[in-house]
């Protein structure tokens, strides 16, 4: 492989995994608030893209505010689902919520595909299609945007958890929510703020991968697992550790897809991701069982 | 007393469903809907396994169809591209779906709860890539077709008459075998697991084996099932065993109730009901109502739907008897 490819792999890989960051921190964030995995988190990225692109192309509004509704709408859907599935089920086992969130993800998926569009979406792209060319790679103005926005949202993310109220309650309830109920901090009221922030974080990964990568209705299931693992890798801890993790995993599975080695063709790019996923389950499964009966 | 009563009435109620089922084909009851009845008798066997699974022992699984369609796939392929008996190749796909599932479940073993259903998710959409992408075995994305039906002697099991007792017979044997397991030793050892794992180690029961072993049987059962769906409709194609098929096996188990054997009818029934009668004509509304059904359900009645049903039963019956019984 020339130094060129390598950029151009690695480029890529770094692209897709601030997609999975940002899906990562959603999991990240709704897990430490409320110790559930949200397994709809993937259609809220496949949501963020499929509603702009609808209401860019059926009801006429211009990109950017398209984009902003879009996250709107997304995160007023995680909303919905907190209160109108989550916290429904008080005193729910942990299978029964994993099966309330699969259930809330296949109805999102539902109605999407049977109400909006069948069909495998584009949006145009920010600035422009034309590559720029970078140490003999060509890059796609579009990656730069996606690597660039992800980047910006942690920040402001993590200025949020660290310097404002609200942020500092949720990192509180995080760390013990009955502690933080004890000093006037309601954790529904947290858990809520979890869902929408994750929802948004998602939306926001939607609409900056739309213009890049075609996305159907479909395509919620792959998102969300591979998000999952950026989580797992980050320990489900700290925002920041998933970003590394969805960067790492992103990275991983392009080098693999590159090195075209043996049977790790393009064809099982998503295969890697999933070995990815089971191995770091696996390494890590003690650590996890801990966390999960401390939890 | 109450115990005796109620075991003479669960009887009963088994021998009224042997009767229904005798008579389900016949044309002037629901002959027209044989065909259904057969994908109800196979989807029932795969809930039965999941039942045992998620109801017994309370460990998640989201990716029951990849063993469901690693039974179907190599009878496909045995039976299809070597011209293996068809019934041999079940054998084998059911051997090789239960050690792969034994394999596999020591190391998944050692997660619980949401990491478990993501680890399975995980193996599941793992095997659904391995369908699509092995053409040379799989055909690929559009599957294979002409697979033999199964024969014994020069019976052939050609018509969906002869294959809906071959199915139900099979279906019932499971729900036997099942019913038996639960009630046994072994069956109280699942129990104590789902209650509590660190008093059922205390006890001295083997939680990680048996957690395998009905990991093992679930695959068996889901095997023997996509075996009996390959020879039933002599094609094959990956979209039967993808994420959603997972997901409609977990709403089958909750439906029909997780931790009830019986249930698996009720759930499967409706399932396939709702899909292939009542939902078809307006396009995919079944993977929305299927949503609601799994949130529904496990908000309202945790213990699925059938089980409620059953409980109400029971109470209206209690109520008469006490009614009939003052003078």
């Amino acid at each position: 492989m020339s130094s060129a490819q390598f950029v151009q792999y690695l480029v890529s890989g770094i692209t897709s995994g601030s997609i999975y960051a940002l899906v990562g921190l959603g999991f990240t964030i709704i897990y430490a608030v409320t110790r559930i995995i949200n397994f709809a988190q993937g259609e809220f990225v496949m949501l963020g893209g499929l509603v702009s692109f609808i209401l860019i192309h059926s009801a006429g509004i211009p990109l950017v505010p398209a984009l902003i509704l879009s996250i709107i709408i997304t995160a007023a859907v995680g909303a919905i689902m907190y209160l109108f599935a989550i916290r429904l089920a008080k005193k729910a086992s942990v299978v029964s919520l994993i099966i309330i969130t699969i259930g809330a993800a296949i109805f999102i998926r539902g109605i999407v595909g049977q109400e909006l569009t069948k069909e495998f979406i584009r949006l145009p792209s920010f600035s422009g299609e034309e590559s720029i060319s970078f140490l003999g790679a060509y890059i796609a103005p579009q990656a730069l945007w996606i690597i660039g926005i992800m980047v910006v949202v942690t920040i402001i993310l993590h200025l949020f958890l660290t310097y404002t109220m609200v942020g500092k309650a949720l990192k509180a309830c995080a760390i013990n929510p009955i502690a933080s109920s004890l000093v006037g901090i309601n954790p529904k009221t947290m858990a809520l703020i979890a869902f929408v922030l994750a929802s948004a974080l998602g939306a926001i990964g939607g609409v900056v991968l739309a213009p890049l990568t075609p996305i159907s209705y479909n395509a919620g299931v792959m998102l969300g697992l591979k998000g999952f693992v950026a989580a797992a890798i980050g320990g489900f801890k700290s925002p920041v550790a998933a970003v590394f993790g969805g960067l790492l995993l992103g990275i991983v599975e392009s080098l693999a897809v590159a090195a075209n080695w043996g049977p790790f063709t393009s064809a099982y790019k998503d295969a890697i991701a999933l070995i990815v996923l089971l191995l770091i389950l696996l390494f890590r499964s003690g650590k996890l069982a801990e966390e999960e009966r401390a939890g | 007393m109450l115990t005796r009563l109620k075991s003479n009435w669960s009887y009963l109620a088994i021998a009224a469903l042997f009767v229904f089922l005798i008579l389900i084909p016949f044309d002037w009851f629901l002959g027209q809907y044989t065909t259904l009845m057969i994908f109800v008798g196979i989807y029932t066997i795969v809930t039965v396994g999941l039942c045992m699974l998620m109801g017994y022992t309370g460990q998640v699984s989201l990716g029951q169809a990849a063993f469901f369609g690693t039974g179907a796939y190599i009878s496909a392929i045995l039976s299809k591209t070597y011209g293996v008996n068809p019934w041999l190749a079940m054998f084998i796909a059911a051997a090789m779906t239960g050690a792969f599932a034994y394999i596999i479940g020591y190391p998944i073993f050692r997660l619980k709860g949401n990491y478990l259903a993501m680890a399975t998710l995980g193996l599941g959409l793992i095997m659904w890539i391995l369908f699509v992408q092995l053409r040379q075995f799989t055909g690929g994305p559009d599957g294979m077709s002409g697979i033999p039906y199964l024969s014994i002697g020069g019976f052939v099991f050609s018509t969906s008459l002869k294959r809906y007792f071959l199915v139900w017979f099979f279906c019932l044997a499971v729900l036997l075998i099942s019913q038996n397991i639960v009630r046994s030793r072994m069956g109280r050892a699942l129990r104590a697991i789902h209650g509590s794992e660190a008093a059922a180690e205390s006890l001295g029961i083997n939680v990680t084996q048996f957690k395998v072993k009905i990991l093992v049987l679930s695959a068996v059962y889901a095997s023997l099932a996509g075996s009996l769906l390959v020879y039933n409709i002599t094609v094959v194609n990956p979209q039967t065993f993808d994420f959603l098929a997972s997901v409609k096996l977990v709403v089958m188990a909750v439906i029909g109730g997780l931790a009830s054997i019986w249930g698996a009818i009720f759930g499967a029934g409706a399932t396939r009901i709702l899909s292939d009668e009542l939902l078809l004509r307006f396009g995919e509304w079944d993977v929305i109502v299927y949503g609601l059904i799994l949130v529904l359900v496990m908000i309202f009645m945790p213990e699925g739907l059938f089980v409620k049903l059953k409980e109400v039963f029971e109470r209206l019956r209690l109520r008469f008897r006490q009614k009939g019984a003052e003078p």
